[in-house]
Formats: structure tokens, C-alpha cells, sequence
């Protein structure tokens, strides 16, 4: 009985015990942009005011799960980077909290109407354009003739050749869907997505996984955001960026302090750090190649030229809103996925 | 007794009742205004200074439990006392922790009864911890005293302990998450809901059988049973050739079974695209050999069944040899003798004696490719399986969370529908072989009907292996796979660089946080994993008491359950008191504990429903308690058991990827959460690199618990190539 208390206890022991209650000082961050650039984010602030950061690194729709699940009693501070879509999210289950910086003034329009279509929980800090990129090699090795445009990629030669996330698992794909409908009008943007169906050989789950595929060789065109077919073409992989000739949609890159922040005001600090031309011209010194929110700020020589590509006016509130967001993906769901390959 | 009773005061009066803020190893409360503060402060200094007076109801029941200390045990006050001292504890504990929570009362009808309580409650530390350990052994030891299980102490309260940390671990996570399935999105409770997402078509389409595609359910059910009865047989091919065979290399061999489960997931899953994918070496030879367009056919079921057989037979395997080396010699002896071929008697004595490990190593081959989330990630194309329609159910654009409690739902459906099919299977029969008689012999070779396919299949799979693992160590050393070949050691230094100062040697690679993390975290789950999984089976082995079936299901339930769903449900449970353990290591431990607490349950009941009983009678008889028996005569024993429960709970914890992506965090990052990150930055060098070093790493620590652990002789067995085996 004896040895079997000991071994009892200690493994009761090992398994529970309590954090609880905040300190000064420090600020948790959570971090759904790339790896390498949250780290410099995070260190950066700790150089600039002597505050610690704890970052964790997690992509947007997993952080979005976290906070929600966390909301009883929120152990993150600031939600910094990933697409807008979460953000929006959030604000609309307030499990984000209304601020306004004093840097807004400093920042694009786009920036700033993404904050007031969500009451000023969320801000835009960098946006990156919706386009695809393609494999070059493997362009030239079917003789398949280079595609420029959206419409380009309906056509029959193109049959198994196109990758693009699915819209129900991922927000770029959503994004995709959103701004087809933005572009051509509900009725011929369901048509082109019906169009491309017949030429799609997987979707994906990863928003970016189709320009990863397409980099290893593993698949021609993928339907990305173009400053993730930029980093592909960086990192060394054949793979070239199309801005589709009939304009695109974009997405915003968002900031939230979240609702309940233990350490708020730590939070405000780094949020308004984080809209400073200096912070965001780190985004420099690691490959991201989206446009940043500042209008001092600068654009990697790398990205996408934001004044060749044509924007369509993205209504974020609308297509933000989760009503919206389930009729389309429903009707996708009925009318586009459903359809013979 | 007495130790309990003492316990439960030291747990009452000396330690801080609530949890410390700097960790649970952090000791600085010490000399930090303990024990008055009231962050540190024990129960009893709490309420002598006023504060949380719903604390003290927890005095009486220590005060009376004292009155059993003069009592003989026979005595039938001794055990009243006892149990009710011990149950009256232990609930009120358990009431005031759900009850008052972090923002006052948790229950509007609380609110109503008592008005605003105005204040609040931390999670439990080390006092409430070790009270109520107190009352729950004193609990149980009155129980025993009652006379249940004989009156054996050892049995009901390990019976009690598992209980309740089974209930507490996996119980009321996953019951807080599955809830989902029925919250409308106004929050109100409806049956309409779960059923709308239910009979989703999406679910239960069978739209392949005419050209389209097939629900995830589907897809699930038809994988996980192809891939279930591909490992058993694998495994079993490879359990024979090493221990029925005249086969040279059987240490080589065994390595190489035991490389998949040591590797991070998803590696396997880029290799074979690496091989097989549209411009993998092996398909664009193929085709430029016929003259053929090559095609995506990698991408979907097939590809998806490939990695997960080969992810997933070194389970069965390990599973299958300590059962194939288990069957006694002398069974097949006596069938030999009485004239039958080695056919037969492989046919009709080994093969049914087999049983209970082909059934386990199906069952667990099952369940994995059901739970399995890594490889239909990166090779199931448009083939949807239920695991990853969860996941994107969580964390994708839908953000449903009940849509994803409903697929769990399905899922552990298919998974206790396989766990009772195999049960019937196995059915009452006895397996018992290792008995305390005589037990010498060799085990035949295999007949050579059968050791001319096993010879084949063993040497086609070993060799599909090697290519795929040099693949992955061809991977690590090239500067970009698959695009510029060229040799470099970069992605080691790294992840991996080490600089020596005069201080001392200082980690400067990218990789050392995580990777020593890993280390720590999987090094503090394996032993308890394997002690909670062998203990449990014991209970379900060799003890019978009411409520055992509840009792079987309920450890088998989260290691049935995606890590997604087990990550999101540990998050809801454990981010608020009483227990509050989120953002600390603890709660990476406890999760690898549970989620991988069934394979040592699963190995410890393959292994031990072939001792005889009457080892356990002998020593019972011969004046041993039940714990010296099960330590004396048991464990020795299974030693390949907890072997294998050692080697997979730290493996697993070292490559675990879906439950760990929510429950890592600053300062506890792991090394699968942080590769994931360098894949998806596309770092594939670093990655590989990263997850090569953890392959070699786990080699070496499997070689290491082997010996520790040491190897059994079960009976006075020569076996061929003796020299080798031992």
C-alpha cells in the first residue's frame, strides 16, 4: 500500500497544478503571421520599451478557435497579423475590445475603414492583393500558353491544371469566392466558379497550399494570394505571379486587443507600436511582401506593384458578416462543388 | 491510512491551497509572504484571516476521519466513518470548485440562493490537490474495509484513482465539447440542430458509387478498415520473421519497423510526394519508361493509405510480437508431437492463440487511421476524411464549432462500434499460454507455405522504407528539395548551432527552445503513461468488478477522439478553476498522458490475458497482498508491454502535432508546432532537417529504455539465433 501511495501521489502531483492572476509588465501576443517575422515583431517591441513578450505563432483560424475557447478568462493579450475575415470574426462575437489608436492618422484609408466596419475592434495593418501564380516548367512541359487574366482560366486546356483552397475550410478561398461575386456580380461570379470547377484538380485545405503544390512541381496554377506566390518565387521555385487583367480582390491583415486583456495597457502599447512606420518596416527584413497600413511605411522591392493592379472596392462589412458568409458558401456548396469534374 | 489522513492535513494546513503563479516546480513562495499572503497562502490560514470561507466545511470530515484511527478494521464503524468521511470531502471539494468560479458563483440558481458572492476563486495548487487525493483514498479504503474486491486496498483504490482521473481528464473535456453539437447559434440548447448537421450530405453522400464523391464518413470508415487490416497483417509478417524464422538481421529489421512512429508525420507524407507525386523521381521514370502523361494519382485515398500503413504497422507490431513471442512453445510442441504438420499447427495453435494481438493491433491500426490527421492533410486531396473536416470545422472559414462536435461524434461512433467488434471476436475464450508450469521449448519455424509470402511482403516493405527514410535524410542535406540539389549542412547549423563561450556552451540554433522542451515534456509523460495504461489494465485483466465496460470505454474515448477536438475540449475545460492548467507544460503532459495512456492499456491487456491466472493465486496464496503481487510476479513479466507503452507515449509525445498546435504556447513550444511553422514558411530544409535530428534522437532514446527496461525470458525458451535475440 505504502510503495503504491508514493507512486500515487506523485503522479496525481505531476498531473495538476494552477497559474493564475497577471503581473505587470509583460504582454502575451499571439501571432498569425509567418514565424520569422513574429519572432522580429516580438523582439523588436521587447528592444523598444523594455516590455516582455510571450508570442505564440499561429494561423489566424486557429488563434480565432483559441481566443474563443479561452473567453471565459483570456490568457492572450494582442492578436496581431492574419487575414481580416477572424478579425471580423471576433469583433462580431466581441471577443475583441474597441480601441482607437492615436496613430490612425498615419494610416491608409483601407486600414482605417476596416476598423470602423468592425466598431473599431480590429485594424488593418498590411493588405496583399488575391491573383495566382503557375509553375513555369510545368507551363512549358504541357505547352500550355502563359494565362493573364481570371476569365484565362475557364479555359479546356487548363482542365486539371488549377488549385485553389476550398472556401468552406479556408479564408483566402473565401476571400476568392467573395471577390469573384464583387467582380462579375453574384450570377456570372457563380457561373466563373462554376467554370473553373471543371478545371480544378484538388482543393485544398490550406489557403496557400495550392502555390506550395505548385512550387514542388506537384501542380501548374494555383489561385493565392499573390505575396504568397511572391515568397515562393523567392525561396528559389519556378513559380510566377499573375495579377488577373480584370482587377482582384484583396485582403486585410488585421490587429485586435482582445476583450478582458489581462494586460491592457501593455496591449495598447504594442498596438500602436505595431502601426508605426518603424515596426512595420520590419516587414523588410524578413520575405513578407504584403503592402503595409502605414502610409510612411515601406513596401518590399520584391512585392507585388499595388499600382498596376487593379482593386476592386472590397466590401468588407458585407462580406465580413457571418450571414453573408454562410449563404455564399452554402450556395457554393450546392450549386459549384457538387457539379461532375 | 494513516499516511492519508496526514496527507489530507498537511494538504489542508501547511500547502498554498490555490495554484502558484510561476509554475508548478516554481518554489519562491517559500520566502515570499507564505503563509499569509494570500496568493500563497494554505485553507486554513485563508480562513483564519477571513478569507474564502466556503474553505472550511472542508475541516469536518478531516476531524471525523480521525475517529477511525482506533478502530479495528473489521470493525463496521471503521468503514462508515471512513466512507463518509472520505465522500463528504471529496464532494464538497468538487462543489465549491465548479461552484464558484472565476467571476463569483457559476450558476445563476447559486446566484439566486446566496446573492453576489463578490469574490472569486484561483485553480488548485498543491493543497487541494493533495486534500483531495486524501479523501479519495480514504474513501476507497473504506470501501475495501467494506469488504469490496476482497477487502484488497491496492485494487479499489486504484480502481478509485483511475476513476476519477479518467473522469476529470478525458470524461468531462470531451462531454464539455461534444455539448457543442446542440448549441444553436442564438446558445440555446436544440436536438433540430445536431440533427440538420447529422444528415449532412457531405457526411453521408454516397455519390462515389456513381462518379461523384462520397461523404467523409464514408471515406473514413472504408479507410480505416483497409488500412486496419493491412497493419495487422504487416505486423504480423514482421513479428514472425523475427521470432520465427532463421533470419539473420532481425535487429536491423526491428529498427527499421520501428522508424514510422518515430517519424513527425507529415515528413512521410512529403517523401512519398517527393517519390510518387506528379513530378516525384519514381513517376516521371515511369513515365518517360511507357511514354505516359503522368498524373496526380497520389493524391486521394491511395496516397493516403500508403503513409498511413506505413505510418501505423510498427503499432501493430509492436503490439503483435510480444504476443507472438508470448504463445507458448509447448502448446505447439504437444501439436507437433500429436503428428500435425507445422501448417497445422500454425493454422490451428499459434495462429488462434494469436488472437487477442490481432485483434488489439486491428483495433489500434483502426483507430489511428480514424484519429490520423497529418497525412490526409498533405496527401488526401479531394478525398475528405473526418479528422480533417473537423479540424477546418474549428479553425476554418465556417468557424462551427458544432458542426465539428457532430463529426466527432461520428467518429467515435465508428471507433466504439470497432472496439465492440472485437470484442465479440475475441470473446470469452482463453488465451492464457505462460503459465507457472514448465515452460520450456522452441518455437517451430513457420511452415514454408507461409514463410514464402511473409519473406516477400516483409522484404518488399522493408525495402519501400529504407527508400523513403533515405529520401527524408537526402531531403535534410540538400539546399532545396526537389529544386536545387546541391549538398549543405546549412539547415543543421541552423536549427542546431552551438557556440562555447567562457560561460559555458550557449544553444544559439533556432531549434534548441522546442527541442529541449520535447525532450522534457515527452521524458515526464512516458513513465506515467506507461504506469496509468498498465495499472488500468491490470484492473481490466484481472480484476472484475461492476461498471468494468463503462469503465474500458471510457479509457479507450480520448485516444478515439481527434487531437483537434481533444486540443479545443482541453482549452474549455482547463482555462477556468478549479482546475487551471492552460499555457503550462502540465497541460501538454496530461494530454500526452491520456491520449496515449490506451496503447499501454491495449499492450498490457494483449500481454497479459496470456498469464495464467494462477501465477497470481500461487503468489496470493502464498501470503502476498494483490500489490506485491502485481509488482513481484506481473510486472516482471510484461516487460515487453510496458517496453512498448514506454517507446510509444514518448515517441508520440515527441511527434504529436493536431491536440499540440492549441496547447503549446510561449514558453512551452513544441518541436512538431514549431516544424509546422518552418513548413509553412517554406523552410522544407530546416523542417526536415529538424524532424531528421528528432528521428535519430528517438533511436537513441528507444535503445536506451530497451535496455533500461531490460528484456524478458519468458520460460526457459532458446530461441533461434539466440545470440542475437537476447
Amino acid at each position: 500500500m505504502k510503495k503504491f501511495s508514493t507512486i500515487a501521489v506523485t503522479s496525481i502531483v505531476a498531473l495538476t497544478a494552477g497559474v493564475s492572476a497577471a503581473q505587470a509588465d509583460k504582454l502575451t501576443l499571439y501571432c498569425s503571421a509567418q514565424e520569422d517575422w513574429c519572432q522580429l515583431m516580438a523582439r523588436s517591441f521587447e528592444d523598444a520599451t523594455g516590455i516582455d513578450v510571450n508570442m505564440t505563432r499561429k494561423s489566424s483560424g486557429e488563434t480565432f478557435a483559441q481566443i474563443k475557447a479561452e473567453s471565459a478568462n483570456p490568457k492572450g493579450d494582442v492578436w496581431w497579423g492574419g487575414t481580416g475575415d477572424p478579425h471580423l470574426q471576433a469583433a462580431e462575437e466581441n471577443l475583441t475590445m474597441a480601441y482607437v489608436s492615436p496613430m490612425r492618422d498615419q494610416l491608409h484609408d483601407w486600414a482605417i475603414s476596416q476598423a470602423t466596419s468592425a466598431g473599431d475592434k480590429t485594424i488593418g495593418i498590411y493588405s496583399g492583393a488575391l491573383g495566382y501564380g503557375y509553375n513555369t516548367d510545368l507551363l512549358a512541359a504541357n505547352n500550355l500558353p502563359e494565362p493573364s487574366c481570371w476569365k484565362d482560366l475557364l479555359k479546356p486546356e487548363y482542365k486539371g491544371h488549377v488549385q485553389m483552397a476550398n472556401p468552406n475550410s479556408s479564408g483566402t478561398a473565401y476571400t476568392t469566392l467573395a471577390s469573384m461575386v464583387q467582380l462579375f456580380g453574384e450570377d456570372e461570379g457563380f457561373e466563373f466558379m462554376k467554370g473553373l470547377h471543371a478545371n480544378i484538380n484538388q482543393y485544398t485545405k490550406s489557403g496557400s497550399a495550392p502555390i506550395k503544390a505548385a512550387g514542388r512541381g506537384e501542380n501548374t496554377i494555383g489561385i493565392v494570394f499573390m505575396h504568397d506566390a511572391v515568397k515562393q518565387a523567392v525561396s528559389g521555385f519556378p513559380v510566377k505571379v499573375v495579377a488577373p487583367c480584370e482587377g482582384t480582390g484583396y485582403e486585410i491583415g488585421s490587429m485586435s486587443i482582445i476583450e478582458g486583456a489581462r494586460n491592457e495597457d501593455e496591449a495598447k502599447k504594442f498596438y500602436d507600436w505595431a502601426l508605426s512606420t518603424d515596426a512595420q518596416n520590419l516587414a523588410l527584413e524578413v520575405n513578407a511582401f504584403q503592402v503595409p497600413s502605414n502610409t510612411g511605411a515601406q513596401t518590399s522591392p520584391s512585392a507585388p506593384d499595388m499600382s498596376t493592379i487593379t482593386l476592386i472596392d472590397y466590401d468588407f462589412k458585407t462580406y465580413g458578416s457571418s450571414a453573408e458568409r454562410k449563404r455564399l458558401l452554402q450556395k457554393w456548396d450546392e450549386d459549384v462543388s457538387t457539379l461532375p469534374q | 491510512m494513516i499516511f492519508w489522513i496526514v496527507a489530507g492535513w498537511v494538504g489542508f494546513c501547511i500547502l498554498p491551497w490555490y495554484g502558484v503563479e510561476d509554475g508548478f516546480f516554481a518554489f519562491e513562495w517559500l520566502i515570499d509572504g507564505y503563509p499569509f499572503d494570500e496568493d500563497y497562502a494554505p485553507a486554513a490560514f485563508l480562513i483564519g484571516q477571513g478569507e474564502k470561507l466556503w474553505l472550511a466545511p472542508l475541516i469536518i470530515p478531516l476531524i471525523t476521519s480521525l475517529f477511525a484511527l482506533r478502530r479495528k478494521k473489521s470493525d463496521p464503524l471503521y468503514a462508515k466513518i471512513l466512507i463518509a468521511s472520505g465522500a463528504i470531502g471529496f464532494g464538497w471539494l468538487i462543489a465549491q470548485g465548479f461552484g464558484i468560479g472565476i467571476r463569483g458563483f457559476n450558476f445563476e440558481w447559486l446566484m439566486a440562493l446566496f446573492g453576489d458572492l463578490g469574490d472569486r476563486q484561483f485553480g488548485m495548487g498543491y493543497g487541494a490537490l493533495l486534500l483531495a487525493s486524501a479523501y479519495l483514498f480514504l474513501f476507497t479504503q473504506g470501501i475495501a474495509a467494506r469488504g469490496a474486491i476482497n477487502g484488497d486496498v491496492f485494487v479499489v483504490s486504484a480502481i478509485g484513482g483511475v476513476i476519477v482521473i479518467v473522469t476529470v481528464f478525458v470524461f468531462l473535456p470531451i462531454a464539455k465539447m461534444l455539448l457543442a453539437a446542440f448549441i444553436t447559434e442564438e446558445g440555446g440548447y436544440s436536438a433540430s440542430v445536431f440533427a440538420s448537421k447529422f444528415f449532412d450530405d457531405r457526411l453521408w453522400g454516397l455519390g462515389c458509387m456513381s462518379g461523384a464523391r462520397c461523404g467523409a464518413a464514408w471515406n473514413s470508415l472504408f479507410l480505416a478498415i483497409t488500412v486496419g487490416i493491412l497493419t495487422t497483417v504487416l505486423g504480423l509478417v514482421f513479428a514472425l520473421v523475427v521470432t520465427r524464422s532463421g533470419f539473420r538481421y532481425k535487429r536491423a529489421l526491428r529498427a527499421l519497423t520501428v522508424l514510422p512512429i518515430i517519424t513527425p508525420p507529415f515528413v512521410i507524407g512529403l517523401a512519398l510526394i517527393l517519390l510518387f507525386g506528379l513530378s516525384g523521381t519514381v513517376t516521371q521514370f515511369f513515365a518517360d519508361l511507357f511514354g505516359v502523361q503522368p498524373t496526380r494519382w497520389l493524391y486521394g485515398m491511395p496516397g493516403v493509405l500508403i503513409a498511413q500503413t506505413l505510418a501505423f504497422t510498427p503499432i501493430a507490431f509492436l503490439v503483435l510480437i510480444g504476443v507472438v513471442e508470448g504463445v507458448s512453445p509447448s502448446m505447439e510442441e504437444a501439436a507437433q508431437t500429436l503428428r500435425a504438420n507445422r501448417w497445422q499447427t500454425f493454422r490451428t495453435v499459434s495462429l488462434p492463440l494469436m488472437r487477442p494481438g490481432l485483434a488489439n493491433a486491428f483495433l489500434l491500426g483502426f483507430i489511428e487511421s480514424m484519429a490520423d490527421f497529418g497525412n490526409p492533410l498533405v496527401l488526401g486531396g479531394n478525398f475528405d476524411v473526418l479528422s480533417t473536416e473537423i479540424f477546418f470545422a474549428i479553425v476554418g472559414a465556417q468557424y462551427d464549432q458544432g458542426r465539428a462536435a457532430v463529426l466527432a461524434m461520428v467518429l467515435l461512433f465508428f471507433t466504439l462500434s470497432a472496439f465492440y467488434a472485437q470484442r465479440m471476436w475475441l470473446g470469452k475464450k482463453s488465451y492464457t499460454t505462460v503459465s507457472g508450469k514448465g515452460d520450456a521449448g522452441v518455437h517451430p519455424l513457420m511452415p514454408n507455405g507461409l514463410a514464402v509470402p511473409v519473406f516477400i511482403a516483409a522484404g518488399v516493405w522493408g525495402l519501400f522504407t529504407v527508400v523513403v527514410y533515405g529520401m527524408i535524410l537526402y531531403g535534410s542535406v540538400v539546399e532545396l528539395w526537389g529544386v536545387n540539389n546541391t549538398l549543405t549542412f546549412k539547415h543543421y547549423v541552423t536549427a542546431f548551432s552551438v557556440r562555447f563561450e567562457e560561460t559555458g556552451i550557449r544553444w544559439t540554433g533556432a531549434a534548441w527552445d522546442s527541442f529541449w522542451t520535447t525532450i522534457y515534456i515527452a521524458a515526464a509523460a512516458a513513465p506515467l503513461t506507461a504506469a496509468v495504461g498498465l495499472i488500468t489494465a491490470y484492473l481490466l485483466t484481472r480484476q472484475s468488478f461492476t461498471g468494468k465496460n463503462a469503465f474500458e470505454f471510457g479509457t479507450m474515448l480520448s485516444f478515439a477522439i481527434p487531437g483537434t477536438v481533444i486540443g479545443v475540449s482541453y482549452i474549455l475545460a482547463f482555462n477556468v478553476p478549479p482546475i487551471e492548467i492552460t499555457g503550462t507544460g502540465i497541460i501538454l503532459i496530461v494530454s500526452f498522458i491520456f491520449r496515449n495512456m490506451p496503447v499501454g492499456v491495449r499492450a498490457g491487456i494483449a500481454s497479459m490475458s496470456q498469464l495464467d491466472k494462477s501465477l497470481d493465486e500461487s503468489s496470493l496464496t502464498l501470503g502476498a497482498n494483490s500489490w506485491q503481487t502485481f509488482r513481484r510476479v506481473i510486472l516482471p513479466l510484461l516487460k515487453p508491454a510496458i517496453l512498448a507503452a514506454l517507446v510509444y507515449s514518448f515517441v508520440r509525445a515527441m511527434t504529436a502535432i493536431s491536440a499540440v498546435i492549441f496547447l503549446v504556447s510561449a514558453e512551452y513550444d513544441m518541436a512538431t508546432s514549431y516544424i509546422i511553422g518552418r513548413v509553412e514558411n517554406n523552410d522544407y530544409g530546416l523542417a526536415i532537417a529538424y524532424s531528421t535530428t528528432l528521428i535519430f534522437v528517438m533511436l537513441a532514446a528507444v535503445g536506451l529504455l530497451q535496455v533500461l527496461v531490460g528484456r524478458t525470458k519468458i520460460g526457459r525458451r532458446t530461441q533461434f539465433g539466440a545470440k542475437e535475440q537476447t
